[in-house]
């Protein structure tokens, strides 16, 4: 056994009002730069969706994650090393930037410079590659609330064994949120797709970051995450990924995507997990018993033998503290809440989704939800189980019924409490869980406190870095010095012009301005 | 001796007697400063996310056909006569490089031309080009053609004695051995300039995406699939933190 610590995330999707503020902040403070304007280190998608890029969960087309050979072991699904060395001249799997969207500006000057008109000038949208006009045609968030027809939507590879035509009607239609960021995995593909091995897991709190330095841009690691969370840069010729905030991390303070969730949906707090048994636990030959094999190598932080053999590896004190009142450990493992997104993908992700429930309230008055022990019955909520199966257990239905099962009779048992004024323990007892269990679960998911979300260590820096030598220093930047990741003007910079600088007025508009009146 | 003739005799003894090692001087001492100054820099410069089209067959036969044709060289011009003259002939050398190089040379032709017509006519690819992508695509297309035109003269003196004098100047250079520039005085204007070139494209690479070169991540093939980092450095033994020390006397 070898314990190793990571700052797990849990998002509960029975909650997510799909507001973009996570998206928006993370983008404010790490990808608004030339070359990764595209680039959402967080993006909310609404599903059933194809998402972003186009069709990310078709890993028949992208090639993400890992396979199992007949031989028992796991290669990356996009080849062996020496498959991918030879892909490296050009990326077979590789989605083109239309596949994310092309990044845009508006042609704002034109409402200032247009002559007068009967019309009401319009800014026109203005790629901001070629500086040329263009067609906005998809995005980040292109599917919101049901956005564009059913037919492209279907297409989404969660509706695998679902009879999805009814879900385009109407009357039956379901939707929820899904905000999604890098996964932090404990398997992660990326990593072993990285030919010139720039991108790492960190040992003390499992954040997977890319060596700018050490980056060559042969862009294998962008097919090889199956999530697509990995993006290249294209003025700086290097990829980038979410960095899980790690400035912030380290001091002991959540993720900006957390801090700014005004749904309170996103939940921080540290894993124990035997790192010895990763190997093993990605490799389980049936991919439905990915997510237990997952749940098998997380360590019981109140366990003697897992604190002294934590010790032994070296976790800090603090650490032990955080894994104990871990608001995530109580989600995937205690209250079994929490999925990991496709495990299928088998690498053995750190960010877990708690599944939505459905709207019933209207449903129950119509009389259209069936009941058994005193529990809504699961089947015939709006929201099809399958659906969420293939999402977040590779199908596996019972994990998730058990699930949704617990969060309805802790919703039942509170309102019974609170409404009624009875302590209704005959629902608890048909779910399995306890008083005690309940009363923490409310606290955590419907509560919600600051302090109950995130349960943050803070890293000991002290004994990895001389705080003297980083007196002065800019902090984080690119490169070395204090750069801001743009290279303009340096002997070696031989990267591209800034497209927004170099690109001209479209002709018919000079001549606009030439014939304006002085 | 007219005034031409001894310009045109020092310019020929600059570009292949002292030239080279200004080249060498700058390829080396330039990458390694580069290298340690200014790694955010370096790197492939892929174009693939802005535009897949053409890329494939463009670069793959581009990139096939150049390796082919660099270790040709590199072999070709840097083996001593007396270490394979025993295995085979300088007329059979003669014509495998003539052989190799023309099929090779012709796969990177076709590629070459598919990614220079791309970084020039994609409005994507050619907004978001530097002056150095462009100039560093034209000078390897020109110089490529150069080498494919030097075709038709090998097969005029199939003997390899063109051959042997161009290798000779290469392994003179080098060893630092003196009087190389003489073993090429007599050679065909498009060997000559082929070799200008050449060496041209050694003064440029520390400037331009060529560095890329230098980082074939070949030792990923020896690698574990995963790598864990720790803080303070890989050397550090993971071993339990101290505990905190107690706080001064109140």
């Amino acid at each position: 056994m070898k314990v190793r610590a990571q700052i797990a995330m849990v998002l509960n999707l029975d909650k997510c009002i799909g507001c973009h503020t996570c998206s928006v902040t993370c983008k404010q403070v790490w990808t608004s730069r030339e070359g990764v304007e595209y680039a959402w280190f967080n993006n909310v998608e609404t599903k059933p969706g194809i998402g972003y890029p186009k069709d990310w969960e078709n890993q028949n087309r992208w090639k993400g994650g890992w396979k199992r050979k007949a031989n028992g072991r796991i290669v990356p699904r996009q080849g062996g090393k020496w498959r991918i060395l030879a892909n490296i001249f050009a990326n077979p799997a590789m989605p083109e930037i239309d596949d994310y969207y092309e990044p845009f500006t508006f042609d704002y000057t034109h409402l200032q410079t247009a002559p007068e008109s009967e019309a009401m000038p319009v800014a026109r949208p203005v790629s901001l590659i070629t500086g040329e006009r263009m067609e906005i045609k998809w995005g980040p968030n292109w599917e919101e609330i049901l956005g564009t027809e059913f037919r492209k939507r279907s297409q989404d590879y969660n509706f695998e064994g679902v009879q999805k035509e009814i879900y385009g009607q109407f009357e039956n239609t379901f939707m929820f949120y899904l905000p999604r960021l890098c996964e932090h995995c404990l398997n992660p593909s990326c990593v072993a797709s990285c030919p010139s091995g720039s991108i790492y897991k960190r040992e003390e709190d499992g954040i997977v970051l890319i060596d700018q330095e050490k980056c060559r841009g042969w862009r294998m690691c962008v097919s090889g995450c199956p999530y697509k969370k990995i993006y290249y840069n294209w003025q700086s010729g290097k990829a980038e990924k979410c960095i899980f905030c790690y400035p912030r991390i380290e001091a002991g303070e959540p993720t900006v995507c957390s801090e700014t969730c005004v749904g309170r949906i996103r939940y921080l707090g540290v894993l124990l997990y035997d790192a010895d048994r990763i190997a093993e636990a990605a490799s389980v030959e049936n991919e439905q018993h990915l997510y237990r094999a997952q749940l098998d190598i997380f360590l019981d932080p109140h366990d003697p033998a897992v604190i002294a053999q934590a010790r032994a590896d070296g976790v800090p004190e603090a650490w032990l503290e955080a894994a104990r009142r871990s608001p995530t450990y109580k989600m995937c493992i205690d209250w079994r809440i929490a999925f990991p997104l496709h495990p299928e993908y088998r690498t053995l992700p750190m960010v877990w989704y708690v599944p939505p429930l459905s709207p019933v309230q209207s449903a129950i008055e119509a009389g259209h939800v069936g009941w058994k022990d005193g529990l809504p019955d699961i089947a015939s909520l709006r929201i099809p189980v399958r659906y969420l199966a293939n999402l977040l257990t590779a199908g596996a239905e019972a994990p998730i019924v058990h699930a949704l099962q617990r969060m309805f009779a802790m919703r039942i048992h509170m309102r019974d409490r609170t409404v009624e004024g009875r302590c209704n323990t005959a629902v608890l007892d048909a779910v399995g869980l306890s008083q005690a269990q309940v009363d923490d679960m409310y606290r955590t998911l419907a509560i919600a406190n600051y302090e109950d979300r995130y349960v943050i260590p803070s890293t000991h820096r002290e004994y990895a870095e001389n705080a003297f030598d980083l007196k002065s220093a800019c902090g984080f930047s690119f490169g070395q010095g204090c750069y801001d990741g743009r290279t303009v003007g340096n002997l070696f910079s031989a990267l591209g012009p800034s497209a927004g600088r170099m690109a001209p007025p479209p002709v018919e508009e000079a001549v606009e301005q030439q014939d304006q009146p002085r | 001796m007219g005034a031409w003739d001894v310009f045109t005799d020092y310019l020929h003894d600059f570009l292949f007697g002292i030239y080279p090692y200004l080249c060498a001087g700058v390829f080396l001492v330039g990458s390694l400063i580069r290298f340690d100054r200014d790694q955010y820099t370096w790197r492939s410069g892929s174009s693939q996310l802005l535009r897949a089209r053409q890329l494939r067959w463009g670069s793959n036969m581009f990139h096939i056909g150049i390796l082919a044709i660099f270790f040709g060289h590199l072999f070709g011009l840097l083996t001593p006569h007396w270490l394979y003259e025993h295995v085979i002939t300088v007329q059979q050398k003669q014509m495998i490089a003539i052989v190799l190089g023309g099929v090779f040379g012709t796969i990177c032709f076709i590629g070459l031309t598919l990614l220079l017509h791309r970084r020039l006519y994609d409005p994507r690819i050619r907004r978001t080009s530097a002056g150095v992508d462009i100039a560093i695509l034209v000078l390897l297309w020109t110089q490529l053609c150069l080498g494919l035109i030097t075709l038709p003269f090998s097969l005029g003196h199939r003997d390899g004695s063109m051959m042997v004098q161009l290798s000779t100047w290469a392994q003179h250079i080098v060893t630092f051995r003196a009087g190389a520039a003489d073993y090429v005085r007599g050679a065909d204007w498009p060997f000559q300039l082929h070799l200008v070139m050449g060496m041209t494209l050694f003064l440029l690479t520390p400037f331009s995406r060529l560095v890329h070169i230098f980082s074939a991540p070949i030792w990923y093939l020896f690698r574990s699939w995963q790598i864990v980092r720790r803080r303070g450095g890989a050397t550090r033994r993971p071993g339990p933190v101290p505990p905190p020390r107690p706080a001064a006397a109140e």
